[in-house]
């Protein structure tokens, strides 16, 4: 009997890892190795002609840490997640509440909310830079209209970051917006007409029920719109390059330049194992400490 | 009667010309248990909904307790409402659920505590307080949606098929708890059920609805004895009232259609009968068995017989009974009070 029972545990076991193999082959390739390859990397000096690549330890990390640039880097990267993370989740899940309610062309609204969505971010970039554009663009056009001076929005140093931004923002909100859109649809009808039959005034129902039943997907875009405060940078190669003066350089993109531009790997890759752990770091933290309170159904 | 306590006057509501329900009037006597009931598609959710004020009627008036409430906000209308789905919110626990409608109102924190406390007593829930409703039976849910309805102190309460989601033996339990708690806390219930047993049982008046109509309104007892057409004869009762086609029995050739119940029913003595059906199937109760019989100008046609009996279908069988049990239809199916006169000989 014991023997049936080790071969059909066996038997089960291997189908089991037949199941997991395809998802583990690719992972290993494509994920696990090559975060291992950049740590190991990370820990060499840059090879020259004349002097061989070396073990240094963590002195790619102290050079960094030493960068201004990086500093300044990260300073821009942390205003860009600060602002990108909050701005676009209110906006995405106000515009849910909105085309969720009974309103006239309610399809056209969630198309229209939807579109920025579908752009490839360079199209969408190309579209911003005309509107940027001083002179020339819809904001200066707007702007003369009114008598206000034409500003170079992209061009200082003070106004580049935020130019960024705000398409950064108008750029996810609607991706956003769908999951919020679906989870709304999630919740039944009728605890509406509870509510309704208790008093609570609509603000209530949404503070007291909404909110709270959407909470994981409120933890699920949080996660994706911090992912994507570190990955979504291809508006800035046709915007501003990181420029003027590093004012909207992100970390991604000084990533790149130091590895394909000044031909860095070892701190480029130290750099990339940063974002990695402190990107790992707060993932955790959120699913850890939020998910005690969330409510799934 | 005194001034009812809610009111409805030749109510009408249509969803893009499709008809929900029509010219209903009712009228509600405070303290009474009233049963919505009918076939699905009817209209008594309808009903339900337009007075509980999460739909406006297209045309008529709604009153309750003196007060014209056709176009009030639902909350507007002192009343409470049991859902079918008992729409809880799945992220708050037992004593937060039934507390929501009380911290709306900011009702103090003390009388809260009271109050949940109470409703939680009579609905046996106490215990449970910190449990989300994924946390309970559908019975437990269902006492805790009953117990937001207590809380509340409204003197309506609306239940929507409260008992549908539960099983059968749990059904009836509940529906006594259900009837308990209307006497005892003195509320006026609307209760809307397919279930003609929960109408029958618990109502102390029942409105059978067909088609956005209401076909009769009256004491269970007046529906089963005394149906206002055949749509209520045949839907009232298990088995239902049959229909005999006057023209087959000997003697009312004058009658269109003639209603029998099954109680009334007995099997007679080859050639002996006033009918003679064929047995179409043996439906076993327990302490009775009732077989389903067919015969050309009848319908429904079920005598019942004491303890188990297995007829085999086809055969024959001859039944009798007494022309007092007979009620009366006219052509348009509407009763006919008396037995209409013998046609001219």
């Amino acid at each position: 009997m014991a023997h049936h029972v080790n071969i059909e545990r066996r038997r089960q076991a291997v189908y089991g890892w037949l199941l997991l193999s395809p998802a583990v082959i690719l992972l290993t390739t494509f994920a696990f190795y090559p975060s291992l390859a950049t740590l190991w990397s990370s820990l060499f000096s840059r090879g020259t002609r004349r002097r061989p690549s070396e073990f240094v330890g963590t002195e790619n990390y102290t050079d960094l840490f030493a960068d201004p640039t990086f500093w300044k880097v990260v300073t821009n990267n942390l205003i860009y997640a600060g602002a990108t993370i909050p701005i676009s989740i209110a906006i995405a899940l106000g515009m849910a509440l909105w085309a969720n309610s009974k309103i006239p062309a309610r399809g056209f609204v969630r198309t229209a909310y939807f579109t920025p969505t579908v752009l490839p971010m360079i199209a969408a970039a190309n579209l911003w830079l005309f509107f940027y554009t001083p002179g020339l663009g819809v904001l200066d056009q707007i702007g003369s209209l009114f008598g206000l001076p034409s500003v170079n929005w992209l061009g200082q140093p003070e106004t580049a970051l935020w130019a960024v931004i705000v398409v950064t923002i108008w750029k996810e909100a609607g991706f956003f917006m769908i999951f919020y859109l679906a989870a709304l649809q999630t919740i039944p009808e009728d605890l509406k007409e509870a509510a309704d039959i208790e008093g609570a005034s609509r603000w209530t129902y949404t503070r007291r029920i909404v909110l709270p039943l959407l909470m994981p997907t409120t933890l699920f875009i949080m996660v994706n719109a911090l992912i994507n405060s570190v990955k979504l940078i291809d508006h800035l190669f046709i915007l501003t390059k990181g420029g003027p003066n590093d004012a909207s350089k992100l970390i991604l993109y000084y990533i790149w330049e130091m590895a394909f531009a000044f031909f860095d790997a070892p701190h480029a890759a130290a750099m990339t194992i940063l974002v990695l752990v402190v990107l790992g770091v707060v993932a955790g933290i959120k699913f850890t400490i939020l998910d005690k309170r969330t409510h799934y159904q | 009667m005194a001034t009812p306590f809610v009111h409805v006057e030749n109510v009408a509501k249509r969803w893009n010309g499709q008809l929900g329900v029509e010219n209903v009037s009712l009228s509600i006597p405070r303290g009474s248990f009233v049963a919505l009931l009918g076939p699905s598609g009817c209209g008594k959710s309808t009903t339900l909904r337009l007075l509980s004020g999460l739909e406006l009627p297209d045309e008529g008036r709604i009153s309750i307790d003196g007060r014209d409430v056709t176009t009030a906000a639902p909350s507007d209308r002192n009343l409470s409402m049991v859902f079918q789905s008992y729409a809880l919110f799945p992220h708050l626990n037992v004593a937060e659920n039934v507390v929501f409608g009380l911290k709306v109102r900011r009702v103090a924190a003390a009388e809260r505590r009271e109050k949940l406390k109470r409703a939680l007593e009579i609905t046996g829930l106490l215990g449970y307080e910190n449990r989300k409703p994924g946390e309970l039976s559908g019975g437990q849910r269902q006492r805790v949606a009953l117990a937001r309805a207590i809380v509340a102190n409204q003197p309506l309460c609306l239940m929507d098929e409260p008992l549908s989601n539960l099983d059968a033996k749990l059904r009836a339990s509940v529906r006594k708890d259900i009837k308990k708690l209307q006497v005892d806390l003195g509320i006026t219930v609307v209760y809307v059920t397919h279930d003609q047993t929960e109408a029958m049982s618990m109502a102390d008046m029942v409105v059978l609805m067909k088609d956005g109509h209401i076909q009769q309104i009256g004491a269970p007892e007046d529906l089963y004895y005394r149906p206002a057409n055949t749509f209520v004869a045949e839907f009232v009762g298990s088995p239902p009232m049959a229909l005999i086609e006057g023209a087959a029995l000997p003697g009312f050739e004058g009658v269109p259609l003639i209603g029998l119940r099954a109680e009334n029913v007995h099997v007679a003595a080859p050639g002996q009968g006033r009918l003679r059906c064929q047995v179409s199937e043996c439906e076993f109760l327990g302490s009775e068995t009732f077989i389903g019989l067919t015969h050309p100008s009848a319908t429904g046609l079920t005598v019942s017989m004491p303890g188990l009996k297995t007829i085999p279908a086809g055969q024959s069988l001859d039944i009798g009974f007494a022309d007092e049990h007979l009620h009366f239809f006219d052509a348009s199916g509407q009763r006919a009070e008396t037995r209409p006169p013998r046609p001219a000989e």
